[in-house]
């Protein structure tokens, strides 16, 4: 089995349920001849035509209101939005109707579609190419929202989400797309779309990231783990709904926390990981929680940008941090 | 000069104001006493449901209503148009055309009375539910006509929005994918003056709503959505031309909107009495009475039987909205996932223990 990258991996997720499901269909701008401008899409019009990998007129809002229209009526769109900054007049769509079908119909009509998004930044794109926009669909009932951080799990959680008869917001971050390959046996086999992911064992700190992060608090841990220190790295994959739990059950071990997104800080994801560790985890903390994140700016273009993002240095100032209270 | 192409938007009316007949070239069903008739009956009955609608919400008996008085040739028009495994993409007003589909009164009543349940409605099970925030519900459908033409389904999508929703991207969005994917859908805009208190001349500086849909290739006419006979005969003609491969169409219904915006809006603030006054003199019931008594098809005697029976109608259905208790508070979580999260069901839990309190 050869081994691929992340988004290899996507695209042998689509595939393999485009062959199971005739529901399933994938829509969005460039998804057909071109294979979507990452290519994540790539191969699949010649495999199962234009009537199923179908381009769209050049409009988000086209594309987020036919994707309901389609899921409503019995079919399993996979909307690509093209890049983050381009999906907020997706946004409409997605709070009023896609989130809220199944709940105000009272379960009459349902909106099972994916909304793929490109997501992320530090891939030296122009403006509006780099948001890390998902706490805004985070307070939003009825979606889910997802983000994988390797090939297998991009794989797994991509095929959960094509299958959950739900909304699904995923977020691919674009930065880790072609980082590296790991195998991916195209086995079928979804991933459940409620928990976290423990990806390294640690004893003296947690470190708590999704997305492109994932793999700047991994080297961050190897980096510690040099120094002696253990960190332990949950990628969250998907955050809503959180498995808190699982973090939970870290800090109880470590007694301090760490978390790691890419998001301004504000209102951003990691305030809510924060707010609950306050509400359920007070006594298991030996110290308060830090937060590693992008700050309340618009993240700026390129030649700033690494300034911008976490790394792993801020990472480990970060968890230094925390280890000085004792 | 050449012109690559030129444009004309026709108008379609066969009944006019005074019940007259400007176009004698009737379609067949308007030539059948029973079946005009009961298209009447079904506009006077839509009347009287409206008004004990708004009766209740004057009594403190119902939340907020949008009334359709005015529109009922406009509403039973595109009802009587389309079959049942069509879909329906209603705005929020459209009930003539939702009650010819088999939804209930007290399904409305219950929608505008604060319970989701209303949505969950006795029509076919495919229609989409009420649509409030303008134009959106045109996507929805131009995505069904695509579900159809993807699976090669004889089906049509018929999306229903007014005035002021056609200056929504929504709406410009749905007509273009129409034209693009050569889609069964056809487009509705029920012209009736007013987007609350904003009026037609400006929504746009475009002579007709119907030439919307030119820009995206559909066909577009323009129809006056005051009598029931033109309304039918062009929702009939569009929802062929879809079924049959043939594309979308935008019909633009120019009627008027007789009462308030909504029940929270008081229209005097903004518009004449004198052109209310002119357009109860257009309005579509009155037309058509004057119509088929012309014909000898229809009496005052039928109509004060028809009145009474429409009222009892209502009323029952009146009676079993009020009778309909409230919905339980672990309902607010109990649609939201097909499986529910861990995390809301653990607010559920909360809500419910709140409740013992």
């Amino acid at each position: 089995m050869a081994a691929i990258t992340l988004i290899e991996a996507l695209t042998q997720a689509m595939a393999y349920e485009l062959r199971a499901d005739p529901a399933v269909m994938v829509l969005g701008e460039d998804v057909g001849i071109n294979g979507g401008v990452f290519r994540a899409t790539s191969g699949l019009i010649q495999e199962f035509g234009a009537d199923r990998i179908l381009d769209t007129p050049l409009d988000e809002t086209t594309i987020a209101g036919l994707s309901i229209g389609l899921a409503a009526q019995g079919m399993k769109p996979i909307a690509e939005a093209q890049f983050d900054g381009f999906m907020y007049p997706m946004v409409d769509h997605i709070i009023c109707h896609a989130a809220r079908m199944r709940h105000r119909t009272r379960g009459r009509l349902t909106c099972p579609m994916v909304l793929r998004v490109p997501w992320g930044g530090g891939i030296r794109a122009p403006e509006h190419h780099s948001e890390a926009n998902e706490s805004i669909f985070t307070n939003v009932p009825g979606l889910r929202v997802v983000m994988p951080s390797s090939p297998q799990r991009a794989y797994g959680l991509l095929l959960a989400a094509i299958r959950d008869p739900d909304p699904v917001i995923f977020f691919e971050p674009k930065r880790i797309y072609r980082q590296y390959k790991e195998e991916v046996p195209d086995d079928g086999e979804a991933l459940p779309l409620d928990v976290c992911f423990v990806l390294r064992d640690g004893s003296d700190v947690t470190l708590v990231t999704w997305g492109s992060q994932v793999k700047e608090t991994l080297e961050a841990a190897d980096a510690l783990a040099k120094s002696g220190i253990s960190a332990e790295v949950i990628d969250v994959a998907t955050i809503k709904p959180l498995d808190f739990d699982t973090i939970h059950e870290s800090v109880k071990k470590t007694g301090r926390c760490v978390i790691v997104h890419e998001a301004p800080r504000t209102a951003g994801f990691g305030a809510e990981v924060a707010a609950q560790l306050a509400e359920k985890a007070m006594y298991d903390l030996v110290a308060p929680v830090e937060r590693v994140t992008g700050y309340d700016t618009h993240i700026p273009l390129f030649r700033l940008e690494m300034k911008y993002l976490p790394n792993v240095e801020k990472i480990i100032a970060a968890v230094n941090r925390t280890l000085s209270v004792s | 000069m050449e012109s690559p192409v030129r444009f004309e938007i026709d108008y379609l009316q066969y009944l006019d104001a005074d019940g007259e007949l400007s176009n004698p070239d009737l379609p067949d069903f308007a030539r059948n006493r029973e079946q005009l008739v009961a298209l009447y009956k079904e506009m006077l009955k839509v009347r009287c449901f409206d008004a004990k609608a708004v009766a209740l919400q004057r009594t403190g008996k119902l939340g907020t209503y949008a009334s359709c008085l005015g529109h009922e040739a406009a509403h039973i028009g595109i009802g009587s148009g389309l079959q049942a495994d069509d879909v329906l993409a209603p705005s929020y007003r459209e009930y003539g055309a939702q009650f010819m589909r088999g939804v209930k009164p007290r399904e409305v009543l219950l929608y505008w009375g604060g319970d989701e349940r209303g949505n969950d409605f006795s029509g076919p099970a495919h229609d989409f539910a009420w649509c409030v925030p303008i134009g959106t519900q045109c996507l929805h459908a131009a995505g069904s006509a695509l579900a159809f033409k993807l699976r090669n389904e004889p089906r049509v999508a018929l999306a229903c929005v007014g005035d002021g929703g056609s200056s929504k991207t929504d709406t410009y969005a749905a007509i273009n994918a129409a034209g693009a994917y050569t889609l069964p859908f056809v487009l509705c805009i029920i012209n009736n003056q007013w987007a609350i208190s904003v009026p037609r001349s400006a929504q746009t500086g475009a002579k007709t709503l119907a030439q919307k849909g030119l820009a995206g290739g559909l066909e577009c006419l323009q129809v006056d959505g005051n009598d029931i006979i033109a309304v039918k005969a062009a929702v009939e003609h569009a929802a062929k031309r879809a079924r049959h491969g043939h594309g979308g169409t935008v019909l633009e219904l120019i009627t008027y909107r007789l009462a308030d915006h909504t029940t929270a809006d008081d229209a005097r603030r903004y518009r004449d009495d004198e052109q209310v006054k002119a357009a109860w003199k257009r309005e579509p019931l009155l037309r058509l009475k004057k119509y088929l008594m012309a014909q000898s098809w229809w009496s005052e005697q039928d109509e004060a039987a028809w009145v009474i029976e429409s009222n009892a109608w209502a009323d029952a259905e009146v009676d079993a909205y009020l009778a309909t208790t409230v919905q339980p508070v672990e309902s607010m979580f109990d649609y939201l996932y097909a499986e529910m999260p861990h995390d809301v069901a653990e607010q559920r839990a909360q809500a419910l223990a709140a409740e013992k309190h």
